[in-house]
């Protein structure tokens, strides 16, 4: 019993605590979760009305049929030439008739947040009153269908975006919604700019399944 | 100068690296803590779409995950090669529209959620990019009904080369 237990080496103990780490490090995966965020309509009420009469020159028909194949307002489209017919058919820059009509409106902004706008924080401006409805067939491929979400979510980014640079000289994503004041600005940028995208309950398109 | 001359004679003091196994350790503790081994197995094929407009989903603990996707091979041999939707962990194995369990999944999941939460829920759709869209609509027809109405479109950023078209 008197006998000592003889020492261990431990100088290949960082070899082997390396080894671990080194596996570690590779196997983990920091995965971070991306998309685009949508709200979807809320279940209409038994009672309401559902054909709501809206103005021919405001809504912008957007059809995706079974094959795939890209219809805005009547007419086929390339998906890359889609964001700019979004863009001009919310701004409707010539004031064109066959484009949305554009409301007169007022938008509170926090007071002095900005050397465009007025003392008092109100901006007034027009504001487009165009929808985009979006509609797919059944047999549409999804991936195809969020292609299309995501010009149109583009065009109404970059609107925000636009106006954001102009009046507060930073970039939309860049405010930050934990602080009141940058979450009044967006929720501001978002009246005028509205996400005014339909979707269509679902239906059938060019023929049968 | 001579100073530093003088020293260089005697050659440099060796380290002392009997702490470096204290630090490696630490380090190899600090990952295994932070390592999160996904714990549902996701029993379809999904590979998602690219899209340039994709933001971070920020709260993870207000995110339930719905796959679409047609099954993985060993799953196939029970169910078949048509697509299937999964729940987070559990996979809808009925045939036709899951109005259902879609439903009772939004009830389930958003009882697991603090009340201040409760209408911030987000669903994950993370969907593969050849699915037709039929099943899809029927997913957010149920999305709708049960009032889970803010969803996420899981996609991977695409990177354009030709910069921003106008």
């Amino acid at each position: 019993m008197a006998r000592e237990t003889p020492e261990v080496n431990g100088g290949s103990l960082a070899d082997i605590a390396f080894l671990l780490l080194i596996f570690f490090l590779v196997t983990t995966t920091m995965d971070i979760d991306t998309g685009i965020t949508r709200q979807l309509p809320p279940e209409p009420e038994e009672d309401q009305i559902t054909d709501i009469k809206v103005n021919k020159r405001n809504v912008l028909v957007v059809l995706l049929n079974r094959s795939d194949r890209l219809m805005v307002g009547g007419a086929e489209m390339d998906r890359l030439d889609l964001k700019a017919k979004t863009l001009e058919f919310f701004t409707n820059p010539t004031n064109s008739q066959t484009l949305p009509v554009m409301e007169e409106t007022e938008v509170q902004f926090p007071p002095g947040s900005s050397s465009l706008l007025p003392p008092d924080g109100i901006w007034r401006g027009k504001v487009s009153k165009g929808v985009i409805s979006l509609q797919n067939d059944r047999s549409t491929t999804y991936g195809k269908y969020l292609q299309v979400q995501n010009e149109l979510v583009a065009a109404v980014n970059e609107l925000r975006n636009d106006f954001c640079n102009l009046y507060f000289d930073k970039d939309y994503d860049e405010l930050n919604t934990a602080i009141p004041n940058d979450e009044e600005i967006q929720s501001g940028i978002r009246q005028i700019y509205k996400m005014n995208i339909s979707e269509a309950d679902p239906k059938n398109i060019g023929g049968r399944n | 100068m001579a100073k530093f001359r003088r020293k260089k004679g005697k050659g440099m003091a060796a380290i002392n690296t009997a702490s470096l196994p204290d630090i490696v350790f630490m380090l190899l503790f600090f990952f295994m803590v932070s390592t999160t081994m996904r714990e549902t197995e996701v029993q379809v094929k999904v590979t998602v779409p690219e899209a340039t407009e994709v933001k971070k989903l920020e709260k993870k603990s207000l995110v339930s995950y719905i796959y679409i996707g047609r099954p993985v091979a060993h799953v196939a041999r029970m169910y078949g090669t048509e697509p299937l939707v999964q729940l987070n962990d559990k996979l809808v194995s009925e045939e036709g529209i899951p109005f259902e369990s879609v439903q009772d999944f939004v009830l389930f999941e958003r009882e697991k959620l603090p009340e201040s939460d409760k209408n911030k829920m987000t669903m994950s759709l993370r969907i593969d990019q050849n699915i037709p869209m039929g099943k899809v609509d029927d997913v957010k027809q149920a999305l709708r009904r049960a009032r889970a109405l803010i969803i996420n479109y899981s996609a991977r950023k695409e990177y354009r080369t030709q910069g921003r078209q106008r």
